[in-house]
Formats: structure tokens, sequence, C-alpha cells
């Protein structure tokens, strides 16, 4: 294999996939160079929300960032709806996250208040709501319910859907999609960058490495850092049922098409094969606690994925000083950010340089080569 | 749809679809019942509104979904006829509480 590409995107699940539709979309040409079916694929356990609440404690610049994203996410999904003729049905109205008993409400509370007075982030309007107000938006709510905190900006997606729409609109933009083909090694001569896979070699003038938990192998082989740990986590899925939830939650959604998703576990853990029933046994009885009426649906699939989580739960983007032209993405929320990875990311790599007043606090040096805590709240 | 063989000397089940009774035998599933009966058995499906019937009868397909007293989403392949039983032709999604 050989061929001169303006980018390779090394990474195609929902990360490489917008930054690749978004470079595709500006004339560039693309190649996506991704692993096989088998590989672990933080795609895979995502939940499809379009999410802002309680995002960014400790980092003001991720507020900014996220509601940057989830105001773009209208535009995308009309792109995409226009180019491949897939609707992802994007519903923003806005999003709870309930709580059981006075201690979750409370602790709730207390985490709404330090959002509130943190200096430099943008004010997404999220609010505590008590148990009868929250009832007038999800009348079938249990009586264990204490309350929860809304926040109108968030929403959901068809996450599957927008994931085929991405690969759609790759045919559309002539972006060669390259699976089974994991990259070993990067290196740059005569101003370009040669990546090899065990399918040859691939030629390409910049690089973004957007292969989740594989960056940081990656990333140092062109002077880039990307310290970052994977999570586990796990999904129930429903049998479709008629529309019951008119908003998101951050544990439980309905999709478009009628299934109830539960998932919002999060382990150390590294083995997606196998679930661990005690786990799903907590999720499903918090959420029948939720809506009891939940009780009475048969559960149809569960499953186990694992995630990408930098190392301080933010995300990271930075650009190689040592080898010029190569990118680094990681982050945790690519279905979120998906909109800003496929202007934003996109543009500023097409243009060959990341603008430090956008993107310049999710650099990697933050880390200073040493340890950092996760208060992201994830 | 189907027409019973005269050899089957089986007992007579009364169930009730969508509240008119139907001559169902002892022994029947579900759906061998709906289909052997006179009535319009199709579902619709939960997303495309698509008619559908029986088909596998083995459990698999899922394609026989239907009420039977008051839960949705039984597959009626699975079931046995019982004296009484209340059938209903599933539109669409199961309904909330049922």
């Amino acid at each position: 294999m050989s061929g001169e590409y303006d980018v390779a995107v090394v990474g195609g699940g929902l990360l490489g996939s917008a930054i690749a539709w978004g470079l595709g979309r500006l004339g560039k040409k693309v190649a996506v160079l991704d692993e096989g079916d088998i590989t672990k694929r933080a795609s895979r356990a995502n939940f499809a929300l379009v999410w802002v609440q309680s995002k960014g404690l400790g980092m003001p610049a991720y507020t900014v960032w996220t509601v940057q994203a989830s105001q773009a996410w209208g535009r995308l999904a009309s792109e995409l709806k226009q180019q491949t003729g897939l609707d992802v049905s994007l519903q923003q109205n806005g999003g709870f996250h309930l709580t059981l008993g006075e201690d979750e409400f409370g602790q709730r509370t207390e985490l709404v208040t330090r959002m509130h007075n943190q200096t430099g982030a943008a004010d997404y309007r999220m609010e505590m709501l008590s148990a009868s107000e929250v009832k007038k938006s999800l009348p079938l709510i249990g009586p264990e319910v204490s309350g929860g905190s809304y926040c109108p900006l968030d929403g959901h997606v068809n996450s599957l859907r927008t994931f085929r729409a991405f690969h759609t609109g790759f045919r559309a933009f002539g972006i060669d999609y390259l699976p089974e083909r994991p990259v070993s090694a990067i290196s740059k001569s005569s101003g370009e960058f040669r990546l090899t896979t065990p399918k040859g070699e691939l030629r390409a003038a910049k690089i973004v490495l957007a292969a989740g938990n594989a960056n940081q192998t990656l990333a140092p082989m062109v002077g880039l850092y990307a310290p970052m740990g994977p999570t586990r986590g796990q999904i129930v899925v429903t049998e479709r049922t008629m529309p019951f939830l008119p908003h998101p939650l951050t544990t439980i959604r309905q999709t478009d098409e009628g299934t109830v998703m539960i998932g919002d576990s999060k382990e150390d853990e590294l083995d997606d094969r196998a679930l661990k029933h005690s786990i799903s046994a907590v999720m499903t009885d918090r959420a029948q606690r939720m809506f009891p009426h939940l009780s009475r649906l048969n559960v149809v699939r569960s499953w186990a994925g694992i995630r990408v989580m930098p190392q301080d739960g933010f995300p990271i983007y930075d650009q190689s000083e040592t080898h010029p032209g190569a990118f680094v993405a990681c982050c945790h929320s690519g279905v979120t950010l998906a909109s800003n990875h496929a202007f934003e990311i996109a543009r500023m790599v097409a243009e060959g340089a990341l603008e430090p007043e956008l993107v310049g606090a999710f650099s990697a040096s933050r880390f200073g080569g040493a340890g950092a805590a996760n208060d992201s709240g994830y | 749809m189907f027409k019973r063989s005269e050899q089957d000397k089986r007992p007579p089940v009364q169930i009730f679809v969508d509240g008119v009774a139907v001559a169902a035998r002892q022994g029947d599933t579900v759906s061998a019942a709906l289909l052997a009966s006179s009535c319009d058995a199709r579902r619709s499906t939960a997303v495309s509104g698509a008619p559908r019937l029986p088909y596998c009868m083995m459990g698999v397909c899922f394609d026989c979904l239907v009420t039977i007293d008051g839960v949705g989403n039984r597959q009626g392949c699975l079931v046995p006829v019982a004296e009484g039983m209340q059938i209903e032709i599933q539109k669409g999604k199961r309904e909330i509480g049922r």
C-alpha cells in the first residue's frame, strides 16, 4: 500500500471518524487507519448522551468547550442529514440527573453550587429541582426519587446512526477507510509521515492520532504525550416500549426507537469479554427505583466496553513540536464533542496549528510529565 | 388461514382475541391458535409498523409478539393456551405498565 494523503487519521472510532469527516468536508485527501472488529473500541461503550451538566469542575475551559459542542450539534446533525439522508435523531430539550434519597440530593446540590462558584466557566444553567418539580417533566418517577439536577442544554442522539452517517459521508468525500491496519511505527522523512501497518506503509503530510487508549503508545513515536487510563463500563438495554421518558438522564435514556438504555457503571478493569451481574443488578435496581414501571420490561441485551479516560478526565488535544504536522486527540466524551471534532479540530488540523485560545487548555503540557488527580466529574 | 385436521380430537379451550371468543384446542400455543382462527392476527412492528405474523414458531424470531392477559411483548409461540385467556393483537411498541 502506498499513496499520498493530506492527512492520515489513526483510529476509526467515533472520535477519529468525526475528525476525518470534518477534514473530508474541507476537501482534504484523508485516510482513516482502523483496527478490526474485535479490537477494544471505546465507541462500543458509548451512552449516546450529548451532555453538558456537571462537566468541567476543575477546568473552566472544558465547560466552554462542552457548551460549544452542544450548541454546534444541531449543525452537525443537519449537515449529516443533508449529505447522507440519515436522521441521527438529535434531541436537545434538556436532561436530568435524578437522585434517590436525601443524601444523594444533598451531594448533588453541593456539586451544583461548586459548579456555579467556578470562575471562568460557561454558565450552563444547571439547577436543582425538587421531586415534585421533576415530576412535572417526568411524571412516572417513583416515590424514592428525591429530586435532581436539570440542565436545559443536555440532550442525546442516535449514536449508531451518527457513526453510520460519518462512514457514509466518508464515501461521499472520497475518504479512504482502511480497516485491519493497526499502526506499529511512525517516522517522518522528507517532510512526510510514514506509518507502518501489517498491510504496508502509508504516507501522509499530517497525522492525527485518534486511537483511543492506543494513543498512549503511538503519541511518543512523534514527540507527543497522552497519559490515559482505560475504564470499563456496562450497559443494559430493554425491549422496546412506548415513549415514557421525554428527557434523557445521566444513567437512563429511551432511544428514538423505544429501547431503554441503562448504564452508569465505571470500573478499573480491562476485560470487556464478560459481564459482572452484580454491577448490572445495581444499575437496574436504581433504574427501577427511579421508574418503577421498568420492572415489567425484559432486558434484551447487555454488554461491557472499555472507555477512554485521560489521566485527569479532561480531553487532550495537542500538536507535536518535534514532529510538526502530528496531532493527538483523546477524550472520554466522543459523542458530545463530535461536533467540535468535526468542525473545530478538523479545521485547525487542516490549517496546520491548534489555536491556543480555543484548545490551549487541553494541551498535555498541563500534566507536566507527572500524574494528576481526576476531578473532572466523570 | 390454516385448517385443523379432522383427526385432531383434543378437547376445546375457549380463549378471547380482542374480546371475541375463539375456540382453541388443548395444547395449542397462542400463536397456533391465532393462526388456526379466522382472526386477523397481524401485529405491527415496534419501529416501522410493518405487519407481521408468527413465523418460526420456536421462540427465535419474536415475530409472534402479543399481549397476553395484560402483559405485552409475550412470545405467543411459547405460551400454551388456557381457558379464558385474554389475547390482544399488539400494535406497535409494548405499552407502559403492561
